[in-house]
Protein backbone atom coordinates (compact mmCIF):
# COMPACT_ATOMS: atom_id res chain seq x y z
CA UNK A 1 0.00 0.00 0.00
CA UNK A 2 3.01 2.37 0.94
CA UNK A 3 4.97 1.58 -2.10
CA UNK A 4 1.73 1.86 -4.09
CA UNK A 5 1.50 5.11 -2.88
CA UNK A 6 5.07 6.33 -3.05
CA UNK A 7 5.12 4.43 -6.57
CA UNK A 8 2.52 7.79 -7.68
CA UNK A 9 5.38 9.98 -6.63
CA UNK A 10 9.07 11.09 -8.06
CA UNK A 11 11.54 9.81 -5.83
CA UNK A 12 13.27 13.87 -5.14
CA UNK A 13 11.01 17.53 -5.46
CA UNK A 14 12.59 20.57 -5.62
CA UNK A 15 12.17 22.92 -2.64
CA UNK A 16 10.30 25.42 -4.30
CA UNK A 17 7.35 22.90 -5.60
CA UNK A 18 6.30 22.15 -2.08
CA UNK A 19 5.88 26.09 -1.37
CA UNK A 20 1.66 25.99 -0.75
CA UNK A 21 0.38 29.37 -2.74
CA UNK A 22 2.33 27.47 -5.24
CA UNK A 23 -0.63 25.61 -6.37
CA UNK A 24 -2.44 25.44 -3.31
CA UNK A 25 -3.00 21.53 -3.71
CA UNK A 26 -6.08 22.15 -5.36
CA UNK A 27 -5.28 19.61 -8.17
CA UNK A 28 -4.32 17.01 -5.66
CA UNK A 29 -7.82 17.75 -3.46
CA UNK A 30 -9.65 17.64 -6.32
CA UNK A 31 -8.44 13.78 -6.76
CA UNK A 32 -8.84 13.36 -3.08
CA UNK A 33 -12.42 13.88 -3.55
CA UNK A 34 -13.00 11.97 -6.27
CA UNK A 35 -11.96 8.51 -4.65
CA UNK A 36 -14.30 9.79 -1.75
CA UNK A 37 -17.12 10.31 -4.50
CA UNK A 38 -16.32 6.77 -5.50
CA UNK A 39 -16.03 5.19 -2.20
CA UNK A 40 -19.82 7.01 -1.09
CA UNK A 41 -21.15 6.50 -4.66
CA UNK A 42 -21.09 2.66 -3.93
CA UNK A 43 -22.51 2.79 -1.01
CA UNK A 44 -24.98 5.04 -1.76
CA UNK A 45 -26.01 2.39 -4.84
CA UNK A 46 -26.33 -0.15 -2.56
CA UNK A 47 -30.28 1.51 -1.37
CA UNK A 48 -30.82 3.61 -4.29
CA UNK A 49 -33.54 2.55 -6.85
CA UNK A 50 -33.05 3.85 -10.69
CA UNK A 51 -36.62 4.30 -11.13
CA UNK A 52 -39.25 6.95 -11.05
CA UNK A 53 -41.67 4.85 -9.45
CA UNK A 54 -38.93 3.95 -6.56
CA UNK A 55 -36.29 6.52 -6.72
CA UNK A 56 -37.56 9.28 -3.89
CA UNK A 57 -38.71 6.37 -1.78
CA UNK A 58 -35.14 4.86 -1.70
CA UNK A 59 -33.78 8.37 -0.71
CA UNK A 60 -36.59 8.46 1.81
CA UNK A 61 -35.56 5.24 3.34
CA UNK A 62 -31.81 5.93 3.26
CA UNK A 63 -32.76 8.85 5.35
CA UNK A 64 -35.07 7.40 7.37
CA UNK A 65 -34.21 4.13 8.08
CA UNK A 66 -30.35 3.69 7.51
CA UNK A 67 -27.83 4.37 9.94
CA UNK A 68 -25.54 7.12 8.68
CA UNK A 69 -27.51 7.33 5.73
CA UNK A 70 -28.13 11.27 5.86
CA UNK A 71 -24.50 11.29 6.46
CA UNK A 72 -23.19 9.28 3.12
CA UNK A 73 -25.93 11.17 1.19
CA UNK A 74 -24.76 14.53 2.29
CA UNK A 75 -20.68 13.51 2.01
CA UNK A 76 -21.63 12.96 -1.65
CA UNK A 77 -23.85 15.73 -1.99
CA UNK A 78 -20.85 18.15 -0.86
CA UNK A 79 -18.18 16.42 -1.88
CA UNK A 80 -19.67 16.71 -5.87
CA UNK A 81 -20.25 20.55 -4.93
CA UNK A 82 -16.99 20.83 -3.70
CA UNK A 83 -14.97 18.64 -5.90
CA UNK A 84 -16.31 21.12 -8.83
CA UNK A 85 -15.70 24.45 -7.43
CA UNK A 86 -11.91 22.87 -6.39
CA UNK A 87 -11.38 21.56 -10.25
CA UNK A 88 -12.80 25.10 -11.09
CA UNK A 89 -10.09 27.04 -8.80
CA UNK A 90 -7.49 24.60 -9.98
CA UNK A 91 -8.27 25.48 -13.51
CA UNK A 92 -7.80 29.14 -12.35
CA UNK A 93 -4.68 27.97 -10.81
CA UNK A 94 -2.67 26.53 -14.07
CA UNK A 95 -4.37 29.73 -16.24
CA UNK A 96 -2.95 32.18 -14.32
CA UNK A 97 0.36 30.75 -13.35
CA UNK A 98 0.67 30.22 -16.90
CA UNK A 99 1.21 26.23 -16.62
CA UNK A 100 -0.46 25.68 -19.95
CA UNK A 101 2.32 26.15 -22.23
CA UNK A 102 5.16 24.02 -24.19
CA UNK A 103 4.89 20.55 -22.74
CA UNK A 104 1.84 21.04 -20.83
CA UNK A 105 -0.61 21.82 -24.16
CA UNK A 106 -2.32 18.83 -24.37
CA UNK A 107 -2.82 18.25 -20.35
CA UNK A 108 -4.56 22.00 -20.55
CA UNK A 109 -6.90 19.56 -23.03
CA UNK A 110 -7.26 17.12 -20.89
CA UNK A 111 -7.78 19.13 -17.49
CA UNK A 112 -10.57 20.77 -19.40
CA UNK A 113 -11.98 17.65 -20.30
CA UNK A 114 -11.91 16.27 -16.95
CA UNK A 115 -13.64 19.88 -15.85
CA UNK A 116 -16.80 19.36 -18.42
CA UNK A 117 -17.04 15.62 -17.19
CA UNK A 118 -17.04 17.04 -13.50
CA UNK A 119 -19.82 19.40 -14.69
CA UNK A 120 -22.12 16.33 -16.73
CA UNK A 121 -21.21 13.95 -13.42
CA UNK A 122 -23.09 16.68 -10.99
CA UNK A 123 -25.69 17.42 -13.84
CA UNK A 124 -26.76 13.38 -14.15
CA UNK A 125 -26.46 13.19 -10.25
CA UNK A 126 -29.00 16.17 -9.66
CA UNK A 127 -31.68 14.20 -11.22
CA UNK A 128 -31.57 11.01 -9.47
CA UNK A 129 -33.18 11.62 -6.46
CA UNK A 130 -36.42 12.42 -8.68
CA UNK A 131 -37.50 15.60 -6.03
CA UNK A 132 -39.57 18.22 -7.50
CA UNK A 133 -36.42 20.05 -6.96
CA UNK A 134 -34.41 17.64 -9.18
CA UNK A 135 -37.18 17.22 -12.22
CA UNK A 136 -37.39 20.95 -12.78
CA UNK A 137 -34.20 21.49 -12.71
CA UNK A 138 -33.41 19.09 -15.61
CA UNK A 139 -36.44 19.90 -17.46
CA UNK A 140 -35.43 23.27 -17.77
CA UNK A 141 -31.62 22.53 -18.31
CA UNK A 142 -32.16 19.52 -21.15
CA UNK A 143 -34.93 22.71 -22.55
CA UNK A 144 -31.94 24.12 -23.08
CA UNK A 145 -30.24 21.83 -25.32
CA UNK A 146 -33.89 22.12 -27.70
CA UNK A 147 -32.64 25.35 -28.85
CA UNK A 148 -29.04 23.92 -30.37
CA UNK A 149 -29.24 24.97 -34.44
CA UNK A 150 -30.42 21.59 -36.63
CA UNK A 151 -29.29 18.82 -34.01
CA UNK A 152 -30.83 20.28 -31.12
CA UNK A 153 -34.51 18.41 -31.22
CA UNK A 154 -32.93 15.26 -31.83
CA UNK A 155 -29.85 15.42 -29.17
CA UNK A 156 -32.62 16.53 -26.85
CA UNK A 157 -35.08 13.70 -27.49
CA UNK A 158 -32.37 11.34 -27.78
CA UNK A 159 -30.86 12.51 -24.14
CA UNK A 160 -34.52 12.44 -22.26
CA UNK A 161 -35.73 9.24 -24.57
CA UNK A 162 -39.40 11.26 -25.07
CA UNK A 163 -40.93 14.28 -24.91
CA UNK A 164 -40.72 14.56 -21.17
CA UNK A 165 -38.81 13.19 -18.42
CA UNK A 166 -39.56 9.38 -18.08
CA UNK A 167 -38.11 6.11 -16.84
CA UNK A 168 -35.44 5.73 -19.26
CA UNK A 169 -34.36 9.60 -18.31
CA UNK A 170 -33.61 8.55 -15.14
CA UNK A 171 -32.35 4.99 -15.84
CA UNK A 172 -29.51 6.58 -18.60
CA UNK A 173 -28.84 9.15 -16.18
CA UNK A 174 -27.94 6.69 -13.42
CA UNK A 175 -26.21 4.63 -15.80
CA UNK A 176 -24.05 7.83 -16.99
CA UNK A 177 -23.37 9.36 -13.32
CA UNK A 178 -22.71 5.72 -11.84
CA UNK A 179 -20.84 4.03 -14.32
CA UNK A 180 -19.64 5.70 -17.73
CA UNK A 181 -18.62 9.16 -16.00
CA UNK A 182 -16.67 8.05 -13.01
CA UNK A 183 -15.04 5.55 -15.24
CA UNK A 184 -13.74 8.12 -17.97
CA UNK A 185 -12.95 10.21 -15.04
CA UNK A 186 -10.64 7.81 -13.13
CA UNK A 187 -9.01 6.82 -16.57
CA UNK A 188 -8.62 10.74 -17.76
CA UNK A 189 -7.48 11.52 -14.33
CA UNK A 190 -4.60 9.23 -14.48
CA UNK A 191 -3.33 10.18 -17.79
CA UNK A 192 -4.06 13.94 -16.43
CA UNK A 193 -0.84 13.35 -13.40
CA UNK A 194 0.78 10.97 -15.32
CA UNK A 195 1.70 13.66 -17.86
CA UNK A 196 2.36 16.22 -15.26
CA UNK A 197 5.07 13.95 -13.99
CA UNK A 198 6.74 13.99 -17.50
CA UNK A 199 6.31 17.41 -17.89
CA UNK A 200 8.30 17.30 -14.89
CA UNK A 201 6.54 17.65 -12.11
CA UNK A 202 4.60 21.30 -11.20
CA UNK A 203 5.46 24.47 -12.71
CA UNK A 204 8.24 26.40 -11.65
CA UNK A 205 9.55 30.16 -12.12
CA UNK A 206 12.01 29.52 -15.15
CA UNK A 207 14.23 32.09 -14.24
CA UNK A 208 14.17 31.09 -10.64
CA UNK A 209 17.42 29.91 -8.86
CA UNK A 210 18.20 25.77 -8.89
CA UNK A 211 16.85 24.79 -5.51
CA UNK A 212 17.73 21.84 -3.64
CA UNK A 213 15.88 18.44 -4.41
CA UNK A 214 14.20 16.98 -1.53
CA UNK A 215 13.52 13.18 -1.50
CA UNK A 216 8.98 12.77 -1.73
CA UNK A 217 8.87 11.24 1.93
CA UNK A 218 8.31 12.66 3.78
CA UNK A 219 8.47 16.04 2.71
CA UNK A 220 5.71 15.98 0.49
CA UNK A 221 3.86 13.25 1.17
CA UNK A 222 3.28 14.22 4.98
CA UNK A 223 2.33 17.87 3.47
CA UNK A 224 -0.17 15.77 1.09
CA UNK A 225 -1.70 13.74 4.18
CA UNK A 226 -2.17 17.33 5.85
CA UNK A 227 -3.87 18.77 3.34
CA UNK A 228 -6.18 15.71 2.73
CA UNK A 229 -6.84 15.27 6.37
CA UNK A 230 -7.95 18.71 6.96
CA UNK A 231 -9.87 18.43 3.64
CA UNK A 232 -11.97 15.22 4.51
CA UNK A 233 -12.39 17.25 7.92
CA UNK A 234 -13.57 20.21 6.36
CA UNK A 235 -16.21 17.99 4.12
CA UNK A 236 -17.38 16.07 6.68
CA UNK A 237 -18.25 18.52 9.06
CA UNK A 238 -20.08 20.39 6.30
CA UNK A 239 -21.88 17.23 5.96
CA UNK A 240 -22.76 16.81 9.56
CA UNK A 241 -24.27 20.59 9.85
CA UNK A 242 -25.93 20.73 6.37
CA UNK A 243 -28.33 18.22 4.63
CA UNK A 244 -28.37 17.88 1.52
CA UNK A 245 -31.78 19.43 -0.28
CA UNK A 246 -34.67 17.09 -0.93
CA UNK A 247 -38.04 18.47 -1.93
CA UNK A 248 -41.40 16.31 -2.20
CA UNK A 249 -41.52 13.46 -4.56
CA UNK A 250 -41.28 14.96 -8.54
CA UNK A 251 -44.76 16.00 -9.89
CA UNK A 252 -44.76 16.79 -13.45
CA UNK A 253 -48.01 18.56 -13.54
CA UNK A 254 -46.63 21.43 -11.19
CA UNK A 255 -43.64 23.25 -11.63
CA UNK A 256 -41.69 25.01 -8.84
CA UNK A 257 -42.22 28.92 -8.67
CA UNK A 258 -38.89 29.52 -9.32
CA UNK A 259 -37.39 26.88 -11.30
CA UNK A 260 -33.78 26.97 -11.57
CA UNK A 261 -31.43 25.05 -13.41
CA UNK A 262 -28.45 23.38 -11.33
CA UNK A 263 -26.15 25.91 -9.66
CA UNK A 264 -23.24 25.72 -11.79
CA UNK A 265 -25.88 25.96 -15.10
CA UNK A 266 -27.31 29.28 -13.36
CA UNK A 267 -25.12 31.44 -15.00
CA UNK A 268 -26.04 29.80 -18.72
CA UNK A 269 -29.84 30.40 -17.45
CA UNK A 270 -29.12 34.02 -16.35
CA UNK A 271 -27.85 34.52 -19.76
CA UNK A 272 -31.14 33.22 -21.23
CA UNK A 273 -32.87 35.90 -20.01
CA UNK A 274 -30.58 38.61 -21.58
CA UNK A 275 -30.42 36.97 -25.20
CA UNK A 276 -32.01 34.50 -27.59
CA UNK A 277 -31.26 31.18 -26.54
CA UNK A 278 -29.50 30.70 -29.76
CA UNK A 279 -27.04 33.12 -28.61
CA UNK A 280 -27.43 32.37 -24.57
CA UNK A 281 -27.22 28.36 -25.14
CA UNK A 282 -25.31 27.51 -27.86
CA UNK A 283 -23.00 29.95 -29.55
CA UNK A 284 -21.74 32.19 -26.26
CA UNK A 285 -20.76 29.08 -24.26
CA UNK A 286 -19.41 27.12 -27.57
CA UNK A 287 -17.22 30.34 -28.20
CA UNK A 288 -15.53 30.77 -24.71
CA UNK A 289 -15.30 26.37 -24.84
CA UNK A 290 -13.48 27.06 -28.28
CA UNK A 291 -11.35 29.87 -26.78
CA UNK A 292 -10.37 27.97 -23.77
CA UNK A 293 -9.02 25.46 -25.49
CA UNK A 294 -7.36 27.33 -28.40
CA UNK A 295 -5.38 29.24 -25.13
CA UNK A 296 -2.18 26.97 -25.28
CA UNK A 297 -2.39 26.95 -29.32
CA UNK A 298 -1.05 30.42 -30.18
CA UNK A 299 2.74 31.41 -30.04
CA UNK A 300 3.84 33.61 -26.95
CA UNK A 301 6.99 35.31 -26.63
CA UNK A 302 9.18 34.32 -24.75
CA UNK A 303 8.59 35.37 -21.03
CA UNK A 304 9.37 33.70 -17.68
CA UNK A 305 6.77 31.46 -16.59
CA UNK A 306 5.26 30.27 -13.04
CA UNK A 307 4.58 33.57 -12.24
CA UNK A 308 1.24 34.51 -10.85
CA UNK A 309 -0.39 36.87 -13.44
CA UNK A 310 2.72 37.00 -15.59
CA UNK A 311 3.99 40.23 -14.49
CA UNK A 312 3.19 43.27 -12.39
CA UNK A 313 1.60 44.95 -15.57
CA UNK A 314 -0.41 41.56 -16.52
CA UNK A 315 -2.19 41.43 -12.58
CA UNK A 316 -2.99 45.42 -12.92
CA UNK A 317 -4.71 44.74 -16.22
CA UNK A 318 -6.47 41.73 -14.83
CA UNK A 319 -7.81 43.26 -12.11
CA UNK A 320 -9.23 46.66 -14.06
CA UNK A 321 -10.45 44.13 -16.99
CA UNK A 322 -11.99 42.36 -13.86
CA UNK A 323 -13.80 45.74 -12.42
CA UNK A 324 -15.27 46.32 -15.88
CA UNK A 325 -16.48 42.91 -16.25
CA UNK A 326 -18.27 43.18 -13.04
CA UNK A 327 -19.75 46.27 -13.64
CA UNK A 328 -20.89 45.63 -17.24
CA UNK A 329 -22.20 42.53 -16.41
CA UNK A 330 -24.25 44.03 -13.32
CA UNK A 331 -25.35 46.56 -15.80
CA UNK A 332 -26.62 44.17 -18.42
CA UNK A 333 -28.04 42.36 -15.34
CA UNK A 334 -30.09 45.82 -14.45
CA UNK A 335 -31.29 47.00 -17.28
CA UNK A 336 -32.83 43.74 -18.71
CA UNK A 337 -34.63 44.22 -15.17
CA UNK A 338 -35.64 48.16 -15.44
CA UNK A 339 -35.66 48.76 -19.05
CA UNK A 340 -38.14 47.29 -21.60
CA UNK A 341 -36.56 44.27 -23.71
CA UNK A 342 -35.62 44.90 -27.49
CA UNK A 343 -38.41 42.25 -28.75
CA UNK A 344 -41.04 45.30 -27.07
CA UNK A 345 -39.32 48.23 -28.29
CA UNK A 346 -39.23 46.11 -31.96
CA UNK A 347 -42.37 44.04 -31.95
CA UNK A 348 -42.24 43.63 -36.28
CA UNK A 349 -38.60 42.54 -36.05
CA UNK A 350 -38.00 38.59 -35.36
CA UNK A 351 -36.56 37.91 -31.87
CA UNK A 352 -33.54 36.49 -33.08
CA UNK A 353 -32.35 39.82 -34.39
CA UNK A 354 -34.21 41.85 -31.65
CA UNK A 355 -33.27 39.87 -28.61
CA UNK A 356 -29.69 37.66 -29.92
CA UNK A 357 -28.01 40.29 -32.79
CA UNK A 358 -28.96 43.64 -31.39
CA UNK A 359 -27.92 42.94 -27.77
CA UNK A 360 -25.12 41.30 -28.80
CA UNK A 361 -23.54 44.06 -31.39
CA UNK A 362 -24.16 46.30 -28.12
CA UNK A 363 -21.64 44.28 -25.56
CA UNK A 364 -19.30 43.81 -28.49
CA UNK A 365 -19.02 47.09 -28.80
CA UNK A 366 -18.66 48.08 -25.18
CA UNK A 367 -15.94 45.74 -25.11
CA UNK A 368 -14.12 46.91 -28.61
CA UNK A 369 -14.24 50.38 -26.77
CA UNK A 370 -12.76 48.86 -24.13
CA UNK A 371 -9.79 47.29 -25.60
CA UNK A 372 -8.90 50.72 -28.22
CA UNK A 373 -9.53 53.53 -25.16
CA UNK A 374 -8.00 51.59 -22.25
CA UNK A 375 -6.04 47.96 -23.17
CA UNK A 376 -4.42 49.24 -26.23
CA UNK A 377 -2.62 52.34 -24.76
CA UNK A 378 -1.18 49.58 -22.38
CA UNK A 379 1.26 48.11 -25.45
CA UNK A 380 0.34 44.57 -23.25
CA UNK A 381 2.62 41.13 -24.38
CA UNK A 382 0.02 38.60 -26.36
CA UNK A 383 0.12 36.62 -23.25
CA UNK A 384 -1.24 39.48 -21.40
CA UNK A 385 -4.10 40.49 -23.54
CA UNK A 386 -5.04 36.73 -23.81
CA UNK A 387 -5.26 37.09 -19.62
CA UNK A 388 -7.16 39.82 -19.74
CA UNK A 389 -10.00 38.90 -21.78
CA UNK A 390 -9.60 35.33 -19.84
CA UNK A 391 -10.15 37.51 -16.87
CA UNK A 392 -13.16 39.41 -18.78
CA UNK A 393 -14.62 36.09 -19.28
CA UNK A 394 -14.61 34.15 -16.26
CA UNK A 395 -15.31 37.40 -14.21
CA UNK A 396 -18.40 38.25 -16.14
CA UNK A 397 -19.40 34.08 -15.75
CA UNK A 398 -19.03 34.46 -11.99
CA UNK A 399 -21.46 37.93 -11.74
CA UNK A 400 -23.88 35.94 -13.64
CA UNK A 401 -23.84 32.63 -11.90
CA UNK A 402 -24.28 34.26 -8.54
CA UNK A 403 -26.96 36.44 -9.77
CA UNK A 404 -28.48 33.01 -11.08
CA UNK A 405 -28.04 31.30 -7.67
CA UNK A 406 -28.67 34.50 -4.88
CA UNK A 407 -30.49 37.32 -6.72
CA UNK A 408 -33.85 35.28 -8.79
CA UNK A 409 -36.46 34.95 -6.57
CA UNK A 410 -40.26 34.37 -7.64
CA UNK A 411 -41.21 34.49 -10.83
CA UNK A 412 -37.20 34.38 -11.50
CA UNK A 413 -37.67 38.45 -10.63
CA UNK A 414 -34.23 39.77 -8.93
CA UNK A 415 -34.18 40.20 -5.74
CA UNK A 416 -32.27 40.26 -2.35
CA UNK A 417 -30.56 36.72 -1.25
CA UNK A 418 -32.44 36.38 1.90
CA UNK A 419 -35.99 36.45 -0.09
CA UNK A 420 -34.70 33.81 -2.64
CA UNK B 1 8.63 6.55 -54.02
CA UNK B 2 12.04 6.24 -53.29
CA UNK B 3 13.57 4.27 -50.17
CA UNK B 4 16.75 2.55 -48.78
CA UNK B 5 16.83 -0.91 -48.04
CA UNK B 6 18.83 -2.70 -45.27
CA UNK B 7 22.01 -3.08 -47.61
CA UNK B 8 21.75 0.93 -48.87
CA UNK B 9 20.38 0.18 -52.05
CA UNK B 10 18.07 2.48 -53.68
CA UNK B 11 14.69 0.76 -53.75
CA UNK B 12 10.97 1.83 -55.46
CA UNK B 13 7.56 1.57 -53.63
CA UNK B 14 7.12 0.85 -50.07
CA UNK B 15 8.60 -2.04 -47.75
CA UNK B 16 6.76 -5.01 -46.55
CA UNK B 17 6.80 -3.74 -43.11
CA UNK B 18 5.13 -0.24 -44.20
CA UNK B 19 2.55 -1.99 -46.29
CA UNK B 20 1.61 -4.20 -43.46
CA UNK B 21 1.57 -1.42 -41.01
CA UNK B 22 -0.64 0.08 -43.11
CA UNK B 23 -2.93 -2.92 -43.51
CA UNK B 24 -3.07 -3.07 -39.44
CA UNK B 25 -3.98 0.74 -38.91
CA UNK B 26 -7.03 0.88 -41.59
CA UNK B 27 -7.79 -2.27 -39.72
CA UNK B 28 -7.87 -0.65 -36.80
CA UNK B 29 -9.35 2.33 -37.90
CA UNK B 30 -12.47 0.27 -39.28
CA UNK B 31 -13.16 -1.91 -36.31
CA UNK B 32 -13.12 1.23 -34.68
CA UNK B 33 -15.78 2.42 -36.37
CA UNK B 34 -17.89 -0.80 -36.30
CA UNK B 35 -17.44 -0.77 -32.56
CA UNK B 36 -18.93 2.66 -32.70
CA UNK B 37 -21.88 1.86 -35.28
CA UNK B 38 -22.78 -1.47 -33.06
CA UNK B 39 -22.95 0.93 -29.57
CA UNK B 40 -24.70 3.39 -31.24
CA UNK B 41 -27.21 0.91 -32.64
CA UNK B 42 -27.48 -0.89 -29.55
CA UNK B 43 -28.04 2.27 -27.74
CA UNK B 44 -30.84 3.91 -29.84
CA UNK B 45 -32.97 1.36 -31.58
CA UNK B 46 -34.69 0.32 -28.41
CA UNK B 47 -35.41 3.62 -27.03
CA UNK B 48 -37.42 4.80 -29.81
CA UNK B 49 -39.68 1.49 -30.11
CA UNK B 50 -40.55 2.20 -25.90
CA UNK B 51 -41.40 5.39 -26.26
CA UNK B 52 -44.04 5.10 -28.95
CA UNK B 53 -47.22 5.15 -27.32
CA UNK B 54 -50.24 3.94 -28.42
CA UNK B 55 -53.36 5.65 -29.47
CA UNK B 56 -54.90 6.52 -25.79
CA UNK B 57 -58.29 7.94 -25.46
CA UNK B 58 -59.06 9.89 -22.63
CA UNK B 59 -62.75 11.34 -22.09
CA UNK B 60 -62.96 14.46 -21.17
CA UNK B 61 -66.88 14.68 -20.26
CA UNK B 62 -70.02 15.66 -21.83
CA UNK B 63 -69.81 19.15 -24.00
CA UNK B 64 -72.44 21.07 -22.39
CA UNK B 65 -70.24 20.65 -19.04
CA UNK B 66 -67.98 22.82 -20.04
CA UNK B 67 -68.71 26.81 -20.37
CA UNK B 68 -67.93 29.11 -23.06
CA UNK B 69 -64.91 30.93 -22.34
CA UNK B 70 -63.41 28.64 -19.57
CA UNK B 71 -60.35 26.27 -19.14
CA UNK B 72 -60.92 23.18 -17.22
CA UNK B 73 -57.68 21.30 -15.77
CA UNK B 74 -56.73 17.66 -16.84
CA UNK B 75 -53.62 17.14 -14.86
CA UNK B 76 -53.56 13.20 -15.24
CA UNK B 77 -53.41 13.99 -19.00
CA UNK B 78 -51.48 16.70 -18.24
CA UNK B 79 -53.30 19.56 -20.53
CA UNK B 80 -56.12 21.72 -20.54
CA UNK B 81 -59.23 21.85 -22.05
CA UNK B 82 -60.34 25.40 -23.51
CA UNK B 83 -63.25 26.34 -25.12
CA UNK B 84 -63.47 29.23 -26.79
CA UNK B 85 -65.91 31.88 -26.47
CA UNK B 86 -67.24 30.75 -30.19
CA UNK B 87 -67.80 27.32 -28.37
CA UNK B 88 -64.81 25.60 -29.63
CA UNK B 89 -62.47 23.32 -28.19
CA UNK B 90 -58.94 23.00 -28.09
CA UNK B 91 -56.58 20.46 -25.51
CA UNK B 92 -53.33 22.57 -24.55
CA UNK B 93 -50.30 20.68 -23.48
CA UNK B 94 -49.43 22.59 -19.63
CA UNK B 95 -45.68 22.68 -20.78
CA UNK B 96 -44.42 25.80 -21.35
CA UNK B 97 -42.64 26.25 -25.12
CA UNK B 98 -40.03 27.87 -23.62
CA UNK B 99 -38.36 25.13 -21.31
CA UNK B 100 -40.97 23.60 -20.68
CA UNK B 101 -42.32 24.42 -17.05
CA UNK B 102 -45.71 23.82 -16.26
CA UNK B 103 -48.18 26.60 -17.01
CA UNK B 104 -51.03 27.38 -15.08
CA UNK B 105 -54.26 29.19 -15.59
CA UNK B 106 -54.68 32.77 -14.32
CA UNK B 107 -58.58 33.20 -14.42
CA UNK B 108 -58.96 37.00 -13.55
CA UNK B 109 -56.71 37.87 -16.33
CA UNK B 110 -58.29 34.90 -18.77
CA UNK B 111 -54.70 33.63 -19.57
CA UNK B 112 -51.91 31.18 -18.68
CA UNK B 113 -48.92 32.34 -16.85
CA UNK B 114 -45.49 30.43 -16.64
CA UNK B 115 -43.53 30.62 -13.39
CA UNK B 116 -40.33 30.14 -14.75
CA UNK B 117 -40.03 33.68 -16.92
CA UNK B 118 -43.29 34.82 -16.87
CA UNK B 119 -44.47 33.73 -20.26
CA UNK B 120 -48.10 34.25 -20.72
CA UNK B 121 -50.47 32.67 -23.20
CA UNK B 122 -54.34 33.53 -23.85
CA UNK B 123 -56.83 30.70 -24.04
CA UNK B 124 -56.06 29.46 -27.20
CA UNK B 125 -52.33 29.19 -26.46
CA UNK B 126 -51.40 32.01 -28.16
CA UNK B 127 -48.26 33.84 -26.59
CA UNK B 128 -49.09 36.89 -25.10
CA UNK B 129 -45.81 38.08 -23.44
CA UNK B 130 -42.34 36.24 -24.21
CA UNK B 131 -39.88 34.68 -23.62
CA UNK B 132 -41.68 31.38 -25.00
CA UNK B 133 -41.67 32.01 -28.66
CA UNK B 134 -44.31 29.56 -30.02
CA UNK B 135 -47.61 28.64 -29.19
CA UNK B 136 -48.56 26.04 -27.14
CA UNK B 137 -48.72 22.58 -28.27
CA UNK B 138 -52.27 20.97 -27.97
CA UNK B 139 -53.36 17.33 -28.67
CA UNK B 140 -56.08 16.17 -30.77
CA UNK B 141 -59.87 16.71 -29.64
CA UNK B 142 -62.80 14.34 -31.05
CA UNK B 143 -66.13 14.84 -30.17
CA UNK B 144 -68.62 11.40 -30.40
CA UNK B 145 -72.33 11.65 -29.43
CA UNK B 146 -71.62 14.54 -27.27
CA UNK B 147 -68.53 13.62 -25.39
CA UNK B 148 -65.42 15.54 -25.80
CA UNK B 149 -62.47 13.32 -26.18
CA UNK B 150 -58.57 13.93 -26.26
CA UNK B 151 -55.87 11.56 -27.51
CA UNK B 152 -53.07 12.46 -25.09
CA UNK B 153 -50.72 9.80 -27.48
CA UNK B 154 -50.18 13.07 -30.08
CA UNK B 155 -48.80 16.14 -29.10
CA UNK B 156 -48.97 18.43 -32.02
CA UNK B 157 -46.44 21.66 -32.30
CA UNK B 158 -47.45 24.57 -34.17
CA UNK B 159 -45.96 28.09 -34.35
CA UNK B 160 -49.05 30.14 -33.56
CA UNK B 161 -52.84 29.74 -33.07
CA UNK B 162 -54.94 29.33 -36.38
CA UNK B 163 -58.84 28.56 -36.23
CA UNK B 164 -58.66 25.20 -38.05
CA UNK B 165 -57.07 23.77 -34.52
CA UNK B 166 -60.37 24.67 -32.87
CA UNK B 167 -63.22 21.69 -32.68
CA UNK B 168 -66.29 22.36 -32.94
CA UNK B 169 -69.60 20.10 -31.10
CA UNK B 170 -72.01 19.28 -34.72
Amino acid sequence: MRSIFLHLHPSKVSEQSLIFHRTFGLGGMAALLIANQVITGILLRFYYVPSPAGAYDSVIFLKNQVVFGQFVRNIHYWSGVFLLLIAFLHFLRVFFTGAYRDVRKVNWLFGLLLLAIIVLSNFTGYLLPWDQLAYWAITVSTNIIGYFPVFGNSLRTMIVGGKELNADTLQTFFNFHSALLPFLILTIALYHFWRVRKAGGILLPSDGEKQEMLPVMPHLVFRELVAGLVLIAFVFTIAALFNAPLLEKANPAYSMNPTKAPWYFAGVQELLMHFHPLFSAFIIPLGVLAFLAWIPFTRYEEAPSGHWFISEKGKRTARSTAIFAVLLTLAGILSGAWLPGFEILMPGIPALISNGIIPLCILCLVMAAFYIFYLKGLSLAKAELVQAIFVFIIAAFIVLTLTGIFFRGKDMALTWPWYV
Amino acid sequence: MVREDDNGNQRQGISRRDFFGIVWKSLGILAAFEGLGMISAFMFSGKNKRTSAPKHLLEAGPVDSFGLNTVSAFMGGRFYLARRQDGGFIALSLRCTHLGCSISWEESKKRFICPCHSSAFDIGGEVLNPPAARALDYYPVLIEKGIVKVDISILKERNSFRKDQLVYAQ
